[in-house]
């Protein structure tokens, strides 16, 4: 993966060179190590809605950030103009942060190693924009054929092809293209004069632009989401108070994502302030559950050639069969706590300082068929979709949104329920699971994750699971 | 150039290219950030940035395009990927720009800019920060930890043009100082948080104050407990009482009105809420966090009645949503970059009563004080809310002790009609301000 590959020396002549002036000039006040960050993103974004395609949209934002480190400092700043004049500003104000000799880079830069786990031939920029079009036109077709009750659809197609070079002072020089795309559909559908229901359906990935065409088409989509909206209109209040509750495959797996994946991030646990801090090799789940984080899945939205700090991205068991075995690390935590990398260094964009984030975070299958988990619940709620959570990592309370749960009655899935939070505390929750499925499934390709202001796609996965105990925020 | 002649050309340019019309934005800011962390400096960021925006219409189909690229080659790539993106849209005959009548500005001083935010050293900056985090550190032996005290200072400015003459600009300021201790007893550990802001330093609390505040939120946190589910009164506390605020707002937000995805789509004119409440968007007092002298088309701010003691009086417009509904604009155009305007509220508040908060509590009896919402299980669609919740219980009129883990639960059309006392405690900390208020009843979800 030679520099001169890299967009940046294509477009920008940017030579390794000045990527050593530039390290050099974040390392002119002393502090231990500097990074650099370019970036480059092209996307485009279409919205049909009512049936006209009302928007088209396409845009480039560009820049270099720059980090130095000095002890538990970091000083930070960027510039949206790849002028090395510019950059060199940049790199003195970074590093203010650090007071003490100048630093000389030890050694050259080394290149990393290559691998591709999302080799996409024709990038998504550089498909037709009627082509794109015809995607969103089809999604609103079949939505509005999927049932007279939707008289309402929105479907839009994002897509995105970030260009990355990372060069740091310990030195490492990486760069990768990143595709990304997306196409979302959501419907509303009414009975009579009753209040509006909503579906909604997406996905996507680091993938080429036919996976839209042969895997999962805009048909798909509509049909799911339009399904859900329908289900809905049958609804009953949701349950309040603490029951059992049923986990379907897929995107519940945002569970784990606030349950437990935010909790384990390093950067909590240096500090102390986790509700999971100091408590590795101890049992905080049911030993039915092993717990991974992986970047390196295929084509996956979660998944990374290399961390926004230039590392290889790894599978990364956190939970064991119930046992606590590790923390998500980024640059700054490794060099501050000793511990191994483990390539979770992400960032929203060169305005953004890295931090420990996850990727692609779920459970692995276990032995339970699902049709016998649902037959061993004689009283509960089967949730099957979800709007999101949010977790505070100090106390461990988190919460998940579900949109989509039916009642569970005599071990048979009933009638479906309105929308309800479901709260628990991340170092318990895990440990009332008493089925884990064999049907393990990864979601569609939706997930944000936000921290501090900063978004990053991920991805969740589970198998079916059964919590024992759980509290459901309804009202009835 | 500078950024309020750029946006004219670009918009000339745009015409020059095969627009029918066009409206040009740049955004432009300055940031510092600093927090302090244990006593030492953890993370100290200084940047600047620039970026345009331009939407064109070709007849009745419009196409969009950003670029953070400013220089001539990237200002032309914008303005004809504008240009091709109009193509594949479709025909829509509400799109296109306010009526010449909608545009304008206020020209008076909105002191949205206040020249001290340069007065401050970056060395001052990292003192107050450290003051704050000292001041909660000192409080209580049982805050044993921090996350830090941040100080955050910017100087914004937004450029509008458009091709029926409207041109503008303008900047203002912001700084925060904000807190966030963590304590601990019998092995559980809770955080909160405490922030001032305002348009300069000067006229921030003091990091002692902030410092203390952050450390009584916290501490009070510690011992929570669940409670049995049930239906009970529920008191918001300002800062909780400003985020049902923002589900009202997005409830009026004309987009999903005119879409009748929004429960209150086609209420106009009928009862929604207890006749004590009124609710007024207001985007040119004075200072506050949701004033401008335009709006993102060019369309001057205004006061707009949203709900008038229960009855719903209007909704938040911009052009193309006023236009779908036979409506006129409300001035609450707001726009990111890219794409069409969607609607964005000024100061959108509710007006404040005449308890005091104890007042509110006492009024309440029993239930929940709730000083922390977490997730966002709220539907605007068919107005179901249900959502994590934190704070503490009222008993006999007073706060008793604190609960955590427990969820809350009812519909927004309920909770606007039930809500039984209202504060007078109404402080503009964001673009969204409320008093204190309590609600009759809702179902509290717990053991």
């Amino acid at each position: 993966m030679a520099l001169a590959d890299s967009y940046f020396a294509r477009k920008f002549g940017v030579t390794e060179h000045d990527l050593e002036a530039y390290l050099g000039e974040a390392l002119s006040q002393g502090g231990d190590y500097a990074d650099l960050y370019f970036e480059y993103v092209a996307t485009s974004a279409i919205t049909l809605d009512e049936g006209i395609v009302k928007s088209a949209s396409q845009g480039v934002t560009m820049g270099v950030g720059i980090r130095v480190i000095s002890g538990e400092r970091t000083g930070y700043a960027y510039s949206d103009d790849l002028a090395p004049e510019r950059i060199k500003q940049a790199a003195r104000t970074a590093a203010c942060i650090a007071s003490g000799p100048s630093q000389v880079l030890k050694h050259g830069l080394m290149e990393g190693e290559k691998r591709n786990l999302y080799p996409v031939l024709t990038p998504p920029t550089e498909i037709g924009l009627k082509t794109k079009v015809d995607l969103v036109k089809r999604a609103d077709a079949a939505a509005r054929k999927y049932d007279e009750r939707i008289f309402q659809v929105t479907a839009t197609y994002h897509d995105q092809v970030k260009q990355i070079l990372v060069a740091t002072s310990d030195g490492v020089v990486n760069h990768d293209t990143q595709p990304m795309a997306r196409l979302n559909v959501s419907v509303l559908a009414r009975q009579g004069n009753e209040l509006p229901q909503s579906g909604y359906s997406g996905g996507g990935g680091r993938v080429a632009f036919d996976f839209f065409l042969n895997e999962k088409t805009p048909e798909y989509f509509a049909a799911e989401s339009g399904r859900q909206a329908i289900a809905m209109l049958d609804s009953v209040e949701a349950p309040a108070g603490e029951m059992t509750v049923v986990l379907g495959p897929g995107w519940p797996g945002v569970l784990l994502h606030e349950a437990v994946g935010h909790g384990l991030e390093a950067d909590f646990n240096r500090k102390g302030v986790s509700a999971f801090s100091g408590r590795v090799g101890q049992k905080v789940a049911s030993e039915l559950c092993t717990v991974v984080d992986d970047g390196t899945m295929h084509s996956r939205r979660g998944s990374l050639n290399l961390d926004d700090e230039g590392a290889p991205t790894q599978r990364n068991v956190l939970i064991e069969n119930g046992i606590l075995r590790g923390y998500l690390q980024d640059k700054l935590s490794t060099r501050l706590t000793g511990a191994a990398g483990t390539g979770s260094g992400r960032r929203e964009g060169y305005q953004s300082i890295p931090m420990p984030r996850m990727t692609n975070t779920f459970m692995l299958a276990g032995e339970s068929d699902p049709a016998d988990i649902i037959r061993s619940v004689p009283k509960g709620i089967y949730c099957v979709n979800f709007a999101g959570g949010q977790v505070d990592i100090t106390n461990g309370n988190f919460v998940f949104s579900a949109s989509e749960s039916y009642l569970i009655e005599d071990g048979k899935i009933g009638r479906p329920v309105r929308g309800a939070t479901l709260i628990g505390n991340g170092p318990e929750a895990l440990k009332y699971i008493s089925m884990v499925g064999n049907d393990l499934k990864l979601d569609e390709g939706v997930g944000i994750c936000g921290k501090e202001g900063q978004s990053v796609p991920v991805g969740v996965g589970i198998p079916t699971v059964k919590i024992d105990r759980m509290t459901v925020g309804g009202t009835a | 150039m500078k950024p309020l002649e750029l946006v004219q050309e670009i918009v000339q340019q745009a015409l020059a290219a095969g627009a029918t019309d066009a409206e040009c934005t740049i955004a432009e800011g300055e940031e510092f950030s600093v927090s302090v962390r244990v006593g030492d400096i953890e993370k100290l960021q200084e940047a600047a940035s620039r970026s345009a925006g331009l939407r064109v219409l070709v007849g009745q189909r419009s196409g969009s395009a950003y670029t953070s690229d400013l220089t001539p080659e990237g200002i032309s790539r914008m303005v004809r990927s504008a240009v091709d993106n109009a193509e594949v849209t479709g025909e829509d005959p509400f799109a296109g720009l306010p009526d010449a009548a909608d545009l304008g500005q206020h020209t008076t001083d909105l002191r949205l800019f206040d020249e001290s935010i340069r007065s401050l050293a970056p060395a001052a900056k990292i003192e107050q920060a450290r003051r704050a985090e000292a001041a909660f550190m000192a409080y209580d032996p049982r805050i044993d930890k921090s996350e830090g005290a941040s100080f955050d200072s910017g100087i914004s400015g937004r450029y509008f043009a458009n091709s029926r003459g409207f041109a503008g600009g303008y900047i203002s300021s912001q700084c925060s100082l904000s807190a966030v201790p963590v304590a601990s007893e019998n092995g559980a550990m809770e955080r909160d948080y405490w922030y001032s802001s305002a348009r300069s330093p000067q006229k921030l609390d003091t990091p002692e104050n902030v410092g203390v505040i952050a450390a009584k939120r916290t501490l009070r946190r510690l011992g929570a407990r669940k409670v049995p589910t049930q239906k009970a009164a529920i008191v918001f506390e300002p800062r909780i009482a400003r985020q049902l605020l923002s589900h009202i707002g997005e409830a009026v937000d004309g987009d999903s009105v005119y879409r009748d995805s929004s429960f209150l789509a086609g209420k106009l004119g009928e009862r929604v809420a207890n006749e004590s409440v009124t609710i007024v968007d207001d985007g040119t007092i004075p200072g506050l966090w949701g004033t401008a002298p335009f709006d993102a088309e060019g369309v001057p701010t205004r006061r707009t009645v949203i709900i008038e003691k229960g009855i719903l009086k209007s909704y938040l417009l911009n052009t193309y949503t006023a236009r779908k509904l036979g409506l006129r604009t409300t001035g609450n155009a707001g726009r990111g970059l890219s794409g069409a305007a969607y609607v964005q509220n000024g100061n959108f508040y509710l007006e404040a009563g005449s308890l005091t908060p104890e007042e509110v509590i006492r009024k309440a009896g029993t239930g929940l004080y709730v000083t922390e919402i977490l997730g966002n299980g709220v539907n605007i669609v068919n107005g179901d809310y249900s959502c994590g919740a934190q704070g503490l219980w009222i008993e006999n009129g007073e706060l008793a002790y604190p609960v955590s883990e427990v969820t809350i639960a009812s519909t927004l059309m309920e909770m606007l009609n039930s809500i039984d006392a209202i504060g007078s405690d109404l402080e503009f900390l964001s673009t969204m301000a409320a008093p204190t208020l309590m609600i009759r009843e809702m179902t509290v979800s717990g053991q």
